[in-house]
């Protein structure tokens, strides 16, 4: 029998920190941010196109979650895709290249930015329909208990997806077949415009495994440490053959829905007051500091390299050629092969 | 009077079975659900349960007997009251025996030659549908001024104006409300008709669509909004098995007024997920009326006349129109029906069926295509059910030659249905074999180029015209 679900707290004490794993989240968490405000600035140049969602505000979550991974581990998430891709260490040129539409993008520009997939990887993508990722990455972990490797997925999805129905269908098979599966709700308080209480009978999301008997877990996602925490006790758990978990990251996303929300829904109070308070990459790095890990200029020096690596991956993706016409055709159908 | 008490049978298929035991004996006294006999066929055993009272009287099919056909007398009863010796034991030929297992066969022969074909007469085929040629738009006197609107205006004018009417109407869907609608179709209905009737849902679908169609059941009117119909595909099921199909098996009882609106079609580079042309898969489906206006005129009269529908309406919009202005009659109650398709401009040479944003594109063909002095005649469908195919017909007889345009695939689309329906209808009148423009049979693209060569436009149209007249 499951255990209520908890709200576990961020084991705030700095002594444990240790410097190679605190500057591999801060360079990771950097990266996505970077990155992020790179498409969004190619996006206004329209070099970008369609619906782009950056992760900015939420890249705790997915550095936490990667940190907690071996090999041979899946993950698989929505739209809001991007940070996972850089986290699950996919070429960031490759899917800024995706991201312009350009030959040289992970799905050769066939994709665009919600529809990227890396096998190399583990990553499943990349969907575009909220929340049919769930019952997918659910299928992952039936495939890893079928194939009876201790591999786990790791499904993420948004507090406005939580109200799709095929979460709760896959929640049920879940938990009924013992599968290998991490849910990780992405928290960041608004499906678009709506805000949870508005959408949720049942605000507290890492509650809604309780019918399926799943344990859940509240996780303060703007502290990658605390993401760790929690994503380690959940994937030993799914690892064991014990069945899925639940962690509903608590979190934020500081731009627009997408390019064109004006986001009137909110206060920028509410955003300021979280940039300046809970901010993931920010709250790192005064733990560092605090910690004498490192010194402020080494931190400036890594910024550097972050800042070079992005402006060679949009300058990459903005050399790289439109695929060629012929591509239209390719990748319907599989050839079948002869015996 | 005795009862006959006749052979069981053990499933829908089994025509006949063994009486292997007789339970009871003659002159032994009957409850209801008292085991009388067995019987089996090759598959199963099964008990035989009085169904009435009496006196088993008669023994007609031993125990034993083989090959008994489903429904033959293997008993009589005798009633209460009734002299066991008055009970006849003749078999009673009508109900059961071969006579009438061979009669059943013959029917089902019959029946299936009786299956559809073009060849018969459609009209005898077909439920009535409305007599398209006693539609009419409604006359606009003269003088009524037009207001430019864009097609997101009008479509949110219809709404307020059917909502002003009737009070049974609400709208609901995912950012309807509060957000004003993520394209800002309903922009500002949350403020004029309150949350009560105006109500943002959760990311539902399937669950919204049911409910509606439970409201719709309950009395009410939903004008449910899908943001877009790519999401639609979630509901699917509950607008199809609920929605489209259960006025039928109810028969006739129990009706479902219902409009699923919302965008439908290509936007602009987003990806294969989010661009997707539904209007054949609906248009496929008894039991619906679907609806592909392309301007704000058409799209307002005819959401307000779906609204108005009894039946559950597909009223299929198009993102890249929403902000598109065209003259909007500024009458009271402008209702168009639903079935009718327009001549949007008259010509010679060949006809070019559309509907949606492809009705833009064959209006910029034709001029282009008078220029090298073909005269083409451009009908936009409106509705794709019921669909007005003696207009297109009539076009046809006219300019013998026809161009269907849809944003969809090719494969089993509009188009096919059109062309099949003017080569049934007009085979004698063609000069060239009926041509479809329509998209690249793959899922559409992200990448610019590509996307581009994907969706079908004004240069196709102008091409498939060309060829058909021979130039
Ligand atoms: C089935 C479906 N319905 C609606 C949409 C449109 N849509 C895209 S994202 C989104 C909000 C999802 O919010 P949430 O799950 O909280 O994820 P977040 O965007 O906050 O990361 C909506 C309604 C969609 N893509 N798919
Ligand atoms: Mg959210």
């Amino acid at each position: 029998m499951a255990k209520a679900p908890t709200k576990s707290k961020s084991s705030k004490s700095n002594s444990k920190m240790k410097r190679d794993e605190a500057l591999k989240f801060y360079r990771d968490m950097l990266l996505i941010r970077r990155f992020e405000e790179r498409a969004g600035q190619l996006y206004g140049m329209g070099k970008i196109a369609g619906f782009c969602h950056l992760y900015i505000g939420q890249e705790a979550v997915v550095t936490g979650m990667q940190a907690c991974l071996k090999d041979g581990d899946q993950i698989v998430t929505g739209y809001r895709d991007h940070g996972h891709m850089l986290a699950c260490d996919m070429d960031p040129k490759g899917v800024m290249a995706e991201l312009t539409g350009r030959a040289d993008g992970y799905s050769k520009g066939k994709g665009g930015s919600m529809h990227m997939f890396s096998k190399e990887k583990n990553f499943y993508g990349g969907h575009g329909i909220v929340g049919a990722q769930v019952p997918i990455g659910t299928g992952l972990g039936f495939s890893n208990r079928y194939k009876e490797t201790d591999n786990v997925c790791v499904t993420f999805f948004g507090d406005g997806a939580a109200n799709q129905g095929q979460i709760y269908e896959s929640f049920n098979m879940a938990s009924l077949w013992d599968l290998p599966v991490v849910y990780v709700i992405e928290n960041n308080q608004y499906a678009m415009g709506t805000s949870v209480a508005r959408a949720s009978a049942e605000t507290e999301l890492y509650k809604r495994g309780i019918s399926f008997e799943i344990e859940g877990e509240e996780v303060d996602g703007m502290d990658v440490y605390a993401v760790k925490e929690a994503g380690e006790k959940a994937i030993k758990y799914a690892r064991s053959g014990k069945g899925p978990y639940i962690l509903e990251m608590k979190t934020y996303r500081y731009r627009g829905h997408s390019m064109s929300d004006p986001a009137k829904y909110r206060k920028r109070e509410e955003v300021d007051d979280i940039r300046t308070h809970h901010d993931p990459i920010d709250g790192l790095k005064a733990r560092i500091i605090e910690a004498d890990l490192t010194s402020e200029d080494d931190l400036k020096d890594l910024d550097k390299e972050i800042k070079a690596l992005v402006k060679e991956a949009a300058d990459f993706s903005l050399d790289s050629p439109e695929p060629d016409p012929s591509e239209l055709w390719t990748d319907v159908l599989r050839e079948v092969e002869s015996a | 009077m005795s009862i006959d008490v006749l052979m069981p049978a053990l499933s829908p298929t089994m025509e006949e079975g063994t009486l292997s035991k007789w339970l009871k004996k003659e002159g032994d006294t009957i409850s209801s659900g008292d085991v009388i006999a067995e019987i089996e066929t090759d598959k199963a055993t099964m008990e035989v349960e009085a169904v009435d009272e009496g006196t088993l009287a008669k023994i007609i099919v031993p125990e034993g007997t083989e090959g008994v056909k489903v429904n033959s007398v293997i008993a009589r009863l005798a009633e209460e009251g009734e002299d066991v010796s008055d009970v006849d034991d003749a078999p009673a030929p009508a109900e059961g025996g071969s006579a009438s297992g061979d009669a059943e066969d013959a029917d089902e022969s019959e029946s299936e030659t009786a299956a559809d074909t073009d060849a018969g007469d459609d009209a005898e085929e077909a439920p009535p549908e409305p007599e398209v040629s006693t539609l009419k738009d409604p006359r606009v006197p003269e003088g009524t001024s037009f207001v430019d609107t864009s097609l997101r205006d009008a479509l949110r004018d219809a709404m307020a104006e059917e909502m002003r009417r009737d009070e049974t109407v609400f709208v609901m869907g995912e950012e309807v409300a509060e957000y004003q609608g993520a394209y800002k179709v309903t922009r500002e209905l949350l403020q004029e008709f309150g949350p009560k009737r105006v109500v943002d849902t959760p990311i539902t679908e399937h669950g919204f669509a049911g409910l509606g169609v439970g409201a719709a059941f309950g009395g009410l009117r939903p004008v449910v909004e899908f943001m877009t119909f790519n999401f639609a595909m979630q509901a699917i099921d509950q607008i199809i098995n609920s929605a489209a199909k259960t006025l039928y098996m109810s028969g006739g009882q129990m009706g479902c007024p219902i409009v699923f609106r919302g965008p439908n079609g290509a936007a602009a580079r987003v990806g294969a997920q989010h661009s997707q042309d539904y209007s054949s898969w609906y248009a496929h489906v008894p039991g619906l009326k679907v609806v592909a206006p392309y301007d704000a005129a058409d799209a307002k009269g005819l959401l307000k006349a779906a609204i108005r529908d009894p039946n559950p309406v597909i009223f299929l919009e198009h993102e890249l129109l929403y902000g598109e202005s065209f003259p909007v009659p500024d009458l009271e109650d402008y209702v168009l029906p639903i079935g009718k398709a327009r001549v949007r401009r008259p010509g010679n040479d060949v006809t070019l069926v559309a509907h949606s944003r492809m009705v833009g594109f064959a209006l910029q063909a034709a001029e282009k295509l008078a220029e090298d002095g073909i005269d083409a005649e451009v009908v936009d469908l409106r509705s794709l059910r019921p669909l007005d195919t003696d207009t297109v017909v009539e076009s046809v007889k006219k300019t013998n030659r026809i161009v269907t345009c849809e944003e969809g695939w090719r494969f089993m689309g509009v188009g096919a249905e059109i062309c099949a329906t003017v080569m049934h209808e007009a085979f004698d009148y063609l000069d060239a074999p009926p041509t479809r423009v329509y998209q690249k049979d793959v899922p559409l693209p992200y990448a610019a180029n590509l996307e581009a060569l994907s969706l079908p436009g004004t240069a196709d149209i102008i091409e498939a015209a060309k060829k058909v007249c021979y130039v």
